[in-house]
This record gives structure tokens, C-alpha cells and sequence, in this order.
């Protein structure tokens, strides 16, 4: 079922929101409505059936998106966004599982699932926004923030080496990885519609300014300077080694598709192994609604 | 069935829980009884020791462990070693004869031994020692119907063993027979041991 | 409505606690199951691991409890019915997820094989120390279910129970098994799937217009919806209204906490299941649950042919607690005496509903084996006197 708007004169964001919820509650000069944006495009252009989406985050600024967006949508807990994810996917195979949430909650106290989902190659949609720092909780240091940032936890600078996001799911197993910053709003919104496409674990990060917290502290400007600041420092790098792309506080913000390769995913091999083992004696799980389960309610 | 206590041990290979699977089978199932069965777990039940505890009646099983047991079934020097002062004043001890030398045993306990392992080699498998051991063990406490056990073991074992297994316990179950004919093996074996020490 | 046939292994078996739980799981319509391994409650996976993907479902072993615990909620929203299972150091962290699943009213099984702690503690040896983190372990004012089976049988006629338990009232239930229980082989009768009764879930059948994720009429429990059905619901662990939308004020929070509660509250004489024994005539009650019943019941065996007047109180619902069943016996009894493996859980319990009508006598126990019989006799003695 194609449910989509294209009428040029609503705004094409909308359809996809809340809209009783608004307003949100992101900071001005934010970029974490500017990746909706993007992945609401993606949604137009990759044509995907909205009622197969289930989007699912984590806790903190980005976990909210899950609250706005007008899709099946789970705010779950703390870093456990992925795995939550898994389930549902392995109980609905139909599903196009997002999940959509910050630097922190993935990659630190959810770093673990990150690596196994990508391991596994999860057929998950993943959006990571990276604002560099936690900023629901006040603007502690994560392990994405680059050497020398000043933050609340880090007063005097940090001195603790930051993860590469790009090079740590690669190296795990992810089949296509990308990134941009909020300045590329068409490029994430293609590397989001790719990822529809592809089939296995897809790891998009976007780097994003969190102007009340990172940018203010680090004596970076405002949401429009960083808009600048992404503009000038990115480069395009498309297929680079994920291994090169490490952010450092004043560098250059390498950005593109680093990684886009074909490795069957978790279900294929799951399926694989049984109809082997089993033989005909395998059920596969198809994600129809029980007959049952739809008359026996009430 | 009075309620009657078992204790099976041996080392890890000698199917020591598949025999008191198949007796609490047989006794629960097959007979309409109840049992409870219990075994070792942990590091220390992989390999070496091997021990499973099975407490029948013919009221359902309170408590789930054997306290002094009724019945030992021994196919182990260790397991002899660790658990033989267990057995209840006029218990019943069954052992594998090539494998366990009785000593320091009360005259009171009676004891049965049998060849298992070399029955089993004869047959052609010595993993079906276990088979051997259980027909002999419903020859000798008669505590469960031999037809209840022999539907126990076709039941317990994969069909590709099933005939070989259940070959094993008639093997067993025709010594227990001549055995008792013959009356416990305790004076015997008793004097084997007094004449090593 | 009737089990899935697909999942039903009829017939008459000699099997372990933990093998009877996965059978009562599959029986019950479990679909989905997210593990980790940890002693004493790996085999219950392990068979389900085997099975599942003969019955139309999948098991998925996580990279950790938390994954594990959050994973098969992810599967409830997916349509499965799921469960998880764990023992002493993997319930603890799945904490949190229990307060998720209470919060979000996801419906679903947590079973722990209960074994001696704190911290590793005891592998492979048996305790009953996790009965209040049961109740308490997430942060939060919540309720939940919890049963307690004290046989193979039970792991799977109860699991069942506990499957509809958690759909009737979508709330997460807690099968409080113990390391006794869980590797003890009995015999085991699973029915024909036409006399097993399961409940269903309680899905929505009102239009996506109409539809309010969190709505109620009257009995307290919303109707659900599942991913991919068009109605584009939310799910949240904070405070939502009715909407399922977040809601930070105190008046949601008061209404929303408050419902969780009496949903379970208001049903607890249904929930709770007692096994009771000469109740009438007793002046001391035992009271017991888990592998403990089966080892009280000796005491109170012993203590009947010295005449001693001892009812027997079994909680199969550990919660809610019964507490008006202990108020109203605290009026005509002694006393009660609380044997547990555990240095005194839910003796507190069953203090605070006797609110000094009767005495309590604990029988506390740290684990790593059952009680002697003598010691729970030698209370029902003392107690008898007093």
C-alpha cells in the first residue's frame, strides 16, 4: 500500500509527524529535526509502505524522535533500541525496522548490541545522530567526543580517545555505512533511501550540532556557524577506508558511503540453516496474524 | 511400591542418568507410580563422578533427594568410594563387578554384582552397559515389573539402539535371575576382600 | 480459545522442570523467545531452541540479559508471544525491562530458575532469595504477577497460566521457579491442544480512527495493537496519556501509575492461587511455595502424627499476595510458620498481612540445598506452644 503524499503544496514533512505533538522539544538551531527532514524525504523516495515501518529509539535527544514521528513507534530504554529492534523483526520478518537514536545511547551504553546486531547483519535501518556529546542529560562527555572538546564532565578538555563510528560497524559487519553532517540534508535523505534498499545491517551517521551544549561550550557559534562550519570542513570521500574517517575537534569531517556491500543477512542464514537441518519439518515465521488471534478477542 | 530410595553412580559415559531415567520411567509411567529424579550438576558432573538420585512411591514424592539410600546402583571404584557408606543398614548393593571392589562394607547390606561392562563388549556395545545394569537391577529388587522396565528402555533410547538395548537387559535381567537363584553375592566377595587386605 | 496443536507435545513424559517449562511455553503459544545462557535455566532455551522452528517461531540468543530482556518485547510488539529466561545474575539485569514491560503494558514471561546469591553464588544449587527483586527489582511503583511451581508438572501446567496470565492483564509475569524444581525429572502429562485453554491477546478490533493505545473501558487493561498493522501507535517508558503520547505532569502520572496497579490489585483474588489443606480446623499454618511445599508437607506429615493441629498454606501465586486469605486465617490461627530458601523474604509478607493476630515464625534457609523436614517441624512445634 503506497500512502505517500506528493502534493507540492503541503509540506511534505508533515504528513509523517505527529503533528498534535508539536511543539517538539529540540533546542534552537538543533539538527536532529533536520535529519527527519531528510528521512522523511527518503520516506517520498524510496516509495516504502508506511504501515511496514516500525521505528524504534533508544533515550535521549534523538530517542524522541520516535514521539513525533507518525509511524509505529517504540521509545524504548537506555541503549536498548537494537535489540529491541531484533525482536521485532525476527517476529515480523514483513517489518522495515528503523532505529533512530543518538551517539550515546548506541554506541556507548548500547554499544554492545551495535556491534553484535552488525555482526549478526540484522536487516535494521540504523540512524545514528551523532551530536558529540550527551545532551538530554547536560553535555557530558560521550565516547564520540573528539580530543580536547570541553565538556560538562570534562571541564578541562577531554584526554580519552573517541570511537570512529564508521570504522567500529564496519569492522563489525555492517553492509552499508554512510555518513553526512545536518548540512547534507539530500545526501542523507539518498543514503536513507539506499538503505530501504538494502537488505542486512545499515549504519547511517549524521553528524549534528548541539548548539546549547557542544557548539556554546566549545566556543563553535550557533546553528547557522556550524552549518558554515560543516560546509567548509566536510569532504566528500566516498568508499574511503572507515579506518581514515575519525573525527578530531577542528579536522575535517569526512562524509559519503564508505561502505556498501552484499553479505547475507541474519534471517537468510537462519532460514538456510533450518530448511538444511529440518527439511520440510521447518515453519517459517512470516509475520501473518494468527487467524485465531484476530477472531478470538473481545 | 513402598517408597524406596536409589542411588546411581558411576563416571560420565556409563549412561548413569539414562538408567535412572529409565527406572523412573518405568516406575512412573509405566507402573503408575511416581518418581523424582535428581542428578549432579556443574563442573563437577562433567567427566569423572557421575551420580543420579531417584526416589520412587506409590504416593507422589515429597521430598526430591535421597537421604539414606534404599537401593545403590555402583559402576565406579570412585563412586564406591564416595558413596557407599550412604546405604541404609540392610540396603541393597548392586555393583559392576570388574569395575568395583567392595570393602569395608556391614555385613548387614546385601550385594549383587554382575559383568556388566563385559556383557555389554560381548553384545557389541559397550555403551549399552547401562541396559545390562538396569535388567539386572529389575532382576534383583523385583521393585518394578520387568515388562515396565522393558517398555521404559524401548522407550529412552534412539530406535537405531532400541533392539541392542533392550537385548542388554534381558542379557542383565536373565543373570539378576540365576544370581538369585544362587542368593546374594556378599560372603564371596567379602573374602575377596579380606583376602587382599 | 484452544492451543496451537503445532506446539502441543501430548502425551506422557519423564522430564525436568526446565524442559516442562519450554513445553507450557510452546503450549501456552510462545513464538518468540530472546536468551542468554546462565545455570540453572539454560535447558529451557536450549529445548526451545530445538523445537521453535517447527512450531512457526524463532529463538535468538543475545549478546547479553539486557538484550535478551528487552528483545522479546520487541517480539510482543511484533505479534509473538515471548518469554525469556534466566537465573539470579541475568534477573538482575533485567530489571529494568521488567519496569519497561510494567510501564508500557507489554505482555510477557520472565522466568527465573532461582539459584543460591548474592552476586555468582551458587550455580547449580537451589535458593528462593529473588522473591521480593521479583516484586521490587525495578525502580518505580508497579505490580506484577508471580507464580511459583513446586514440580515438573507444574513448570508446565503453570507456564500456560502464566502466558494468560500476562495477556489477560498485559503485565509481565514472573515464573519463579528454583534450581530443585528446574532439574528435577518427573512425570510429566501434557493434554491434547483442544484441553488446553489459552488466552489470547487482547487485540484492538477498533479502526485506526478509532483506535487510543492506551484507552480503557472499565476493566483497566487497553487493548493492543502490533507493528505493521497501519495503526501507527506509540510506545514510550515515560508517563503517557491515553494516546500512548508522553505526558509529564503529575495528574497522568497519578492516573496512569495508579491503574497499573489496580489492575492487578483489583483482580488479586482471581490471580491468587492457594493451595490449601485443613485450613478449618489448624492452629498453625504453614505457608510455602516452590520446591519448600513439597519439603513442608513431610514436616506437616510428621507433625499431624504427633497431633499437632497444622494446615498447610501453599502459595502458587507468590504475587499479588494474598494478603486477605493471611488476614483472615490470622484471626483464628496461632500461628504461621514460613519455611523459605532465603533468610526471610516473604515471612515478612505474611507478618504484615497477619498484623499481629497471629505469630510468624520463620524458617529461613541460605540456600544451596532444601530444608531438613526436622527444622520445619521443629518450628510447627514451637509454634503449636505459643
Amino acid at each position: 500500500m503506497l500512502n505517500v503524499i506528493e502534493d507540492s503544496t503541503v509540506n511534505p514533512v508533515e504528513q509523517f509527524l505527529r503533528t498534535d505533538r508539536m511543539p517538539h522539544i529540540w533546542c534552537p538551531g538543533c539538527g536532529i529535526g533536520t535529519t527527519v527532514n531528510s528521512f522523511s524525504r527518503a520516506l517520498v523516495e524510496s516509495k516504502v509502505d508506511l504501515d511496514s515501518i516500525a521505528l524504534v529509539s533508544g533515550i535521549g535527544c534523538t530517542g524522541r524522535v520516535a514521539g513525533y514521528v507518525k509511524l509505529d513507534s517504540f521509545h524504548t530504554t537506555h541503549g536498548r533500541a537494537i535489540p529491541f529492534a531484533t525482536g521485532l523483526k525476527l517476529a515480523n520478518p514483513k517489518l522495515n525496522v528503523v532505529v533512530y537514536s543518538g551517539d550515546g545511547d548506541l554506541s556507548a551504553i548500547g554499544g554492545n548490541h551495535l556491534i553484535h546486531a552488525a555482526r549478526r547483519n540484522m536487516d535494521l535501518k540504523v540512524i545514528c545522530v551523532n551530536n558529540l556529546i550527551y545532551a538530554m542529560t547536560g553535555g557530558q562527555t560521550a565516547p564520540t567526543t573528539p580530543g580536547r572538546a570541553t565538556t560538562s564532565t570534562n571541564p578541562y578538555g577531554t584526554f580519552e580517545p573517541a570511537f570512529n563510528l564508521p570504522a567500529l560497524v564496519d569492522a563489525a559487519g555492517a553492509v552499508y555505512v554512510a555518513r553526512w553532517t545536518t548540512f547534507h540534508v539530500r545526501q542523507l535523505a539518498r543514503s536513507i533511501s539506499e538503505a530501504f534498499a538494502k537488505k542486512g545491517f545499515s549504519f547511517i551517521e549524521v553528524i549534528s550540532p548541539c548548539p546549547t551544549l557542544y557548539q556554546r561550550r566549545n566556543k563553535m557559534g550557533d546553528g547557522l556557524d556550524t552549518m558554515k562550519y560543516y560546509k567548509e570542513k566536510s569532504k566528500v570521500k566516498n568508499g574511503a577506508p572507515t579506518g581514515e574517517v575519525g573525527l578530531t575537534l577542528n579536522g575535517e569531517i569526512a562524509v559519503g558511503k564508505f561502505v556498501d556491500r552484499e553479505r547475507p543477512d541474519y534471517q537468510t542464514l537462519m532460514r538456510a540453516q533450518y530448511v538444511e537441518s529440518l527439511g520440510e519439518r521447518y515453519i517459517e515465521v512470516t509475520g501473518e496474524a494468527e487467524p485465531e488471534m484476530e477472531c478470538a478477542c473481545g | 511400591m513402598r517408597l524406596t530410595e536409589i542411588r546411581i553412580a558411576g563416571f560420565g559415559g556409563q549412561g548413569v542418568i539414562l538408567s535412572a531415567v529409565v527406572l523412573g520411567k518405568a516406575a512412573s509411567i509405566y507402573e503408575n507410580g511416581f518418581a523424582t529424579m535428581t542428578q549432579n550438576f556443574g563442573p563437577e558432573a562433567r567427566g569423572g563422578a557421575c551420580s543420579s538420585q531417584l526416589v520412587v512411591s506409590d504416593s507422589p514424592v515429597l521430598y526430591p533427594y535421597t537421604t539414606q539410600p534404599d537401593i545403590m546402583v555402583i559402576i565406579s571404584q570412585e563412586a564406591y568410594n564416595r558413596f557407599a557408606q550412604e546405604l541404609k543398614p540392610g540396603g541393597l548393593l548392586i555393583i559392576e563387578e570388574d569395575l568395583v571392589r567392595v570393602s569395608n562394607i556391614n555385613r548387614d547390606k546385601q550385594v549383587y554384582a554382575i559383568p556388566a561392562t563385559r556383557f555389554a563388549e560381548e553384545l557389541g556395545k559397550r555403551m549399552v552397559l547401562n541396559s545390562v545394569m538396569v535388567g539386572f537391577f529389575t532382576a534383583v529388587t523385583k521393585l518394578l515389573s520387568a515388562d515396565a522396565v522393558r517398555k521404559a528402555v524401548a522407550d529412552s533410547v534412539p530406535p537405531s539402539f532400541r533392539e541392542l538395548n533392550l537385548k542388554a537387559f534381558e542379557k542383565g535381567y536373565a543373570y539378576g535371575v540365576d544370581v538369585m537363584a544362587a542368593g546374594p553375592a556378599r560372603r564371596e566377595l567379602e573374602a575377596v576382600a579380606v583376602a587382599e587386605e | 480459545m484452544k492451543a496451537d496443536p503445532r506446539g502441543v507435545l501430548t502425551g506422557t513424559h519423564f522430564i525436568d522442570g526446565d524442559h516442562a517449562c519450554c513445553e507450557g511455553a510452546l503450549a501456552a503459544g510462545a513464538r518468540f523467545a530472546a536468551g542468554y545462557p546462565i545455570t540453572p535455566s539454560t535447558e529451557v532455551v536450549e529445548r526451545f531452541a530445538s523445537r521453535v522452528p517447527t512450531v512457526g517461531g524463532s529463538f535468538i540468543q543475545m549478546e547479553d540479559e539486557l538484550a535478551a530482556s528487552i528483545a522479546l518485547q520487541g517480539g510482543v510488539w511484533g505479534g509473538a508471544k515471548a518469554f525469556t529466561v534466566t537465573s539470579g545474575p541475568g534477573f538482575s539485569l533485567m530489571m529494568e525491562h521488567i519496569g519497561y514491560a510494567a510501564m508500557t503494558e507489554t505482555p510477557c514471561v520472565f522466568v527465573d530458575v532461582q539459584r543460591g546469591g548474592p552476586s555468582t553464588g551458587l550455580p547449580t544449587l537451589p535458593a528462593q532469595a529473588d522473591m521480593m527483586q521479583a516484586r521490587w527489582g525495578s525502580h518505580g511503583d508497579y505490580e506484577i504477577i508471580a507464580l511459583c511451581p513446586n514440580s515438573p508438572q507444574e513448570c508446565f501446567d503453570l507456564t500456560i497460566k502464566a502466558f494468560n496470565l500476562a495477556e489477560e492483564f498485559r503485565v509481565p509475569v514472573m515464573f519463579m521457579m528454583d534450581e530443585v524444581v528446574g532439574h528435577m525429572t518427573e512425570k510429566v502429562v501434557i493434554p491434547a491442544a483442544d484441553q488446553i485453554e489459552v488466552v489470547p491477546r487482547k487485540h484492538t478490533k477498533k479502526s485506526i480512527e478509532e483506535y487510543l493505545p492506551y484507552g480503557t473501558n472499565g476493566d483497566m487493561v487497553p487493548e493492543m495493537a502490533h507493528a505493521g498493522e497501519g495503526y501507527k501507535f506509540h510506545v514510550t517508558g515515560l508517563t503517557h496519556d491515553e494516546r500512548g503520547y508522553p505526558n509529564m505532569t503529575p495528574a497522568t502520572q497519578d492516573k496512569l501509575v495508579k491503574r497499573l496497579q489496580n489492575k492487578i490489585r483489583s483482580a488479586a483474588d482471581r490471580i491468587c492461587l492457594l493451595e490449601e489443606d485443613s485450613l478449618d480446623t489448624a492452629e498453625v499454618v504453614v505457608v510455602s511455595y516452590g520446591i519448600t511445599s513439597r519439603v513442608a508437607q513431610r514436616a506437616i506429615d510428621l507433625a499431624r502424627e504427633r497431633r499437632l493441629k497444622v494446615g498447610k498454606l501453599r502459595l502458587i501465586t507468590a504475587w499479588p499476595f494474598p494478603d486477605k486469605k493471611i488476614a483472615d486465617l490470622a484471626s483464628r490461627v496461632k500461628a504461621f510458620v514460613v519455611p523459605e530458601l532465603n533468610l526471610g523474604q516473604m515471612v515478612r509478607e505474611v507478618e504484615r498481612a497477619a498484623n499481629g493476630k497471629a505469630k510468624t515464625f520463620a524458617v529461613p534457609h541460605a540456600g544451596g540445598g532444601v530444608h531438613n523436614p526436622d527444622e520445619i517441624l521443629n518450628a510447627i512445634v514451637e509454634a503449636s506452644r505459643c
